[in-house]
């Protein structure tokens, strides 16, 4: 008779930790949302290890019922490589921020994405820095008044989805927090990806940076600020999806059409994940001319660091393993007697 | 206070028998003289004397030929009774060229033999190293012995033969030269002879060519009419214990210590690094080691090193980071977080000249304050240093040993004078070596992450992937009940005064002090740590026997340090310090013990002479004698 295998729930997933985010922050759905999902992934509990650095999101481990580990500034990544390399049965999630992961911590980011760590990382872009009270964030608009900035910041801001790719993340996704039936597939793929996946997921900090994604989470007009990009299937976005995103091969652009009779669905760019070259114009589309892109932008399984270290080791090793005593006596040696 | 330059009016090579000497190779980085030096200590510890060896490498990786800056050098202390530093003077310089003379005079002893190969005293090469003219046509060196010749024609005859290019024959004169001081000092040439043989197995030509030139030079030593008093000097075998033996360099002593650890403890270890010097030589020995519990990983900078030797210590491998000064400056968060999560973490740090990039290959003992303090908050953590090159073995044991046991971060002192430096080991019986339990929590019964041994206070090691114990740790101070995160006033107060006990009990599982040579109470101890072992043991030991009551401690555990140091030291009427900074130790042990220690400090990037230690041992016997009539 086959164990009966009691089947986990949301539950099993929370803490008796009291939740201390402010109310409305967006970190409680993308709690919910994982909360939610772990169980769906019928993957063992244990094996399961939370990693973050440090800023509101990166309190996020002590919400999961899991292994977890709350580090320091910006190193999540780099702690998260090394669990991984000692262990690559585990199921490694990194949690971040766009200050943590793109600020203090930008070079171990860059650095876990070129080595395709087989893991997820879950980076909460609020455009703002929260539990410093306010400041700007490396990818807070120019202009953006804060403590910090009180006549406007200065600096421009990156693209975290561009950035992964450009460091060689082989899955690069793009969520909104409050948006779960979006957010948790771009996840579950994240989770099911061999290699190292990146999720940026838009997060709204009611205190310091409130409705800073309200066009594209507000019901009403959303439709015609994102757009949900899917693979091989055309760019459709609006209330009645009407416009669409074309490729112009004659200046290598992208471009907004209204499908009418000029232009039909054939015309329009079918999403293909594979292509990173498209999935860099589709991770930076976004301002006053194009919606923003969410789904999985890229997309291309392979072995990292970690199966690629330890394939060497098997190779070594079966080679034969070494022998302390052997390796003492080996080169010159000579015996006083 | 000021160091008095002891006169080194030994004129060792006046007689036939001498009992120690020492020789350095100098030359270009190019001229080969690491593989000569290399090949001369091999033989001579065949041969039967004690020996210490230290290289002398150029920061600069390809200097242009015949700069000053370019000197290469390698020096070995060979003789019959125990050595235990690369010499303080030298009796034998071997220069290859102008500058490595100019740069290497000073250290000649009176009348000590230089050998030179008149060959590379081009106008050009005068020129590069700065002479006005050429010293070996005046009388500038008539304070030595000079034996000239034309080496590089000598190698072109010897290897002409073999039919090699005149670029690929003068890369013999290594050999050459290797060939005439072993004559000099009666060596063996079968050792080299293999050895050549196999490095160059696949250019049997090319190993033909460089035995024909050992063999040529030394025939030049054996036929040729040298200047007088320039004969075989016979080195008396020194009293070793027996047993078998090899030489090791302080770089790969740590290396195998770490894999020896790792089979006691039956642990993954993951070593992960980032190039430094001169701590690459660890990571570079490991990453060829990983036929045994051995991984590496070179990580994107030294902050991502020590993380992720942590993460590898959570997920319960042990994991390792190395590195010299400015990597141990900025990995200093990470020790925070492994002493605050209670995780096993080895930091090895092989010091260097400071402040800033000061001078990468030179040597120097100024990390001691940041090992023990170094760190922001109130985080004690153990640190233990080396003492010899062959010391490291041991010391990387121990250092695991308690990273493991105390689940603590340990930081290894090492340095670059014990780095490179080489001396023959008698290679442990692995049997005898204690075993190093490692105990991962398995009941789920009652588990918290915040649970501890009674009697060391180590936290729990729970690592992810056993069920039912899913947990968090992190760097925000945690209840000490519960594990959770905790703001509470008393609880920090409790959980700081519980880091603090736990280090401080290392004291009562690590040896008590002892003294290395000489009484345990008297007129002058001299308590050192580190590299400084060999230069305050011999000048301690020529001192005793000059009839002086001085006594020799040298200092393994930093911190904690051992329980009956204070009780030791108050046996002393006086206690001098000597130290490669500017007095780190010596702060400790006043303020920890209230004693009036005296500081002898050297920061040049050079090792202690035992000469400048035994000058200072004369000094304070002096002023204790003017104190004493005084009275």
């Amino acid at each position: 008779m086959n164990q009966v295998v009691e089947k986990l729930t949301l539950k099993d997933f929370a803490t008796d930790q009291e939740v201390r985010w402010c109310p409305g922050c967006g970190d409680y759905a993308i709690l919910k949302t994982m909360q939610k999902l772990m169980p769906e992934l019928d993957a063992p509990k244990e094996n399961q290890v939370f990693i973050s650095g440090i800023g509101c999101s990166s309190r996020f481990p002590y919400y999961m019922n899991t292994y977890g580990f709350h580090t320091i500034h910006g190193r999540a990544p780099a702690v998260a490589t090394g669990v991984k390399l000692a262990n690559p049965e585990l199921d490694v999630w990194v949690i971040t921020g766009d200050g943590d992961g793109f600020s203090i911590g930008g070079n171990h980011m860059m650095h876990v994405l070129r080595r395709n760590i087989d893991l997820q990382v879950l980076l909460f872009n609020n455009e703002i820095y929260g539990l410093t009270k306010g400041q700007y964030s490396p990818t807070s608009e120019q202009g953006t008044r804060s403590p910090s900035s009180p006549t406007g910041s200065l600096d421009l801001p990156l693209s975290p989805c561009e950035i992964a790719l450009a460091s060689g993340a082989t899955l690069v996704a793009r969520s909104i927090d409050t948006v779960g039936k979006h957010l948790a597939p771009m996840i579950r793929r994240a989770y099911e990806h061999k290699g190292a996946a990146f999720v940026e997921i838009l997060q709204n900090c009611p205190i310091y940076n409130d409705g800073i994604f309200e066009q594209i989470k507000d019901k009403k007009i959303a439709a015609d600020f994102r757009v949900e990009v899917e693979h091989g299937k055309p760019v459709v976005f609006g209330k009645d999806s009407e416009k669409g995103i074309r490729l112009n091969t004659s200046t290598l652009r992208l471009e907004v059409v209204e499908l009418g009779d000029d232009v039909s669905e054939s015309d329009l760019l079918i999403h293909d994940e594979h292509n990173k070259v498209l999935a860099q114009m589709l991770s930076v589309m976004g301002g006053a001319d194009f919606p923003v892109a969410i789904g999985v932008l890229y997309s291309n399984p392979k072995a990292g660091l970690v199966a690629d270290s330890h394939a060497q080791l098997d190779t070594i090793r079966s080679k034969g393993r070494g022998d302390l005593q052997t390796l003492l006596n080996s080169g010159n040696t000579w015996v006083v007697s | 206070m000021e160091l008095v330059e002891e006169q080194l009016g030994e004129h060792h090579l006046n007689e036939k028998d001498v009992m120690d000497v020492v020789v350095r190779f100098a030359g270009d980085s190019g001229d080969g003289l690491q593989l000569a030096g290399t090949n001369f200590t091999q033989t001579t510890a065949l041969y039967g004397n004690d020996l210490s060896t230290f290289p002398d490498f150029p920061a600069e990786i390809r200097a242009p030929a015949g700069a000053t800056f370019g000197v290469s050098a390698f020096q070995i202390y060979f003789g019959a009774s125990d050595i235990t530093t690369a010499g303080d003077a030298v009796d034998v310089l071997v220069a290859m060229n102008p500058a490595a003379l100019i740069t290497n005079l000073d250290n000649l002893v009176n009348a000590g033999l230089i050998i030179v190969d008149t060959g590379a005293f081009t106008a050009k090469n005068l020129a590069k190293a700065k002479y006005q003219a050429n010293p070996l046509d005046d009388d500038s060196l008539s304070d030595y012995r000079v034996l000239a010749i034309d080496i590089s024609k000598q190698v072109l005859a010897a290897v002409e033969p073999f039919g090699l290019g005149h670029k690929s024959a003068l890369r013999c004169k290594n050999m050459w030269t290797l060939g005439l001081v072993m004559w000099l000092f009666d060596r063996d040439r079968k050792a080299t002879t293999e050895e050549l043989k196999a490095k160059f197995a696949k250019n049997p030509e090319i190993a033909d060519a460089n035995i024909a030139a050992l063999n040529a030079g030394h025939a030049f030593g054996e036929t040729a009419e040298l200047p007088s008093g320039i004969h075989i000097y016979k080195v008396p075998k020194a009293n070793v214990a027996p047993g078998k033996y090899r030489n090791i360099t302080g770089t790969t002593a740590l290396a195998w210590g770490l894999i020896a650890a790792s089979e006691l403890a039956e642990i993954d270890l993951l070593f992960a690094s980032y190039p430094i010097t001169p701590a690459s030589g660890l990571l570079h020995e490991l990453a060829n080691r990983k036929n045994f519990r051995i991984n590496t990983f070179q990580a994107e900078d030294e902050i991502a090193a020590v993380c992720a030797a942590i993460g590898a210590s959570f997920a319960g491998n042990l994991g390792i980071t190395s590195s010299a000064g400015p990597g141990i400056a900025l990995k200093a968060e990470g020790i925070s977080l492994a002493a605050a999560t209670e995780l096993p973490l080895v930091v090895v740090n092989t010091q260097r000249g400071g402040p800033s990039t000061g001078m990468p290959t030179k040597t120097e003992q100024s990390d001691l304050n940041m090992a023990v303090g170094g760190r922001h908050g109130d985080t004690p953590i153990a640190v233990i240093a080396s003492s010899t090159p062959t010391d490291c073995f041991e010391v990387a044991i121990e250092a695991v040993r308690l990273a493991i046991k105390y689940m603590t971060p340990v930081m290894l002192l090492s340095d670059g004078y014990l780095a490179n430096a080489a001396e023959p080991w008698k290679i442990p019986d692995v049997d005898s070596l204690p075993s190093i339990p490692v105990k991962y929590h398995q009941n789920p019964d009652g588990f918290k992450p915040s649970l501890r041994d009674e009697t060391t206070l180590a936290r729990v090691w729970a690592k992810p992937g056993t069920p039912s114990l899913e947990h968090r740790i992190g760097g925000i101070e945690r209840s000490h009940d519960t594990g959770d995160i905790s703001y509470d006033p008393d609880n920090h107060q409790k959980m700081t005064d519980l880091r603090k006990a736990k280090i401080d009990g290392i004291a009562n599982d690590i040896p008590l002090q002892k003294v290395v040579l000489g009484n345990s109470s008297g007129k002058l101890a001299l308590v050192g740590w580190g590299s400084t072992f060999g230069a305050i043991h011999q000048a301690v030991k020529r001192c005793r026997a000059e009839g002086l009551d001085v006594s020799h401690i040298h200092v393994r555990y930093i911190s904690p340090l051992p329980r009956n140091l204070g009780e030791l030291l108050e046996g002393f009427d006086r206690i001098l310090v000597p130290e490669m900074n500017t007095g780190q130790l010596i702060k400790l042990i006043r303020a920890e013990y209230l004693v009036d220690a005296e500081g002898l400090n050297k920061v040049s990037g050079q090792p202690f002479k035992i000469g400048e230690i035994k000058a200072a041992i004369h000094t304070e016997f002096a002023e204790l004698a003017d104190q004493e009539s005084d009275q």
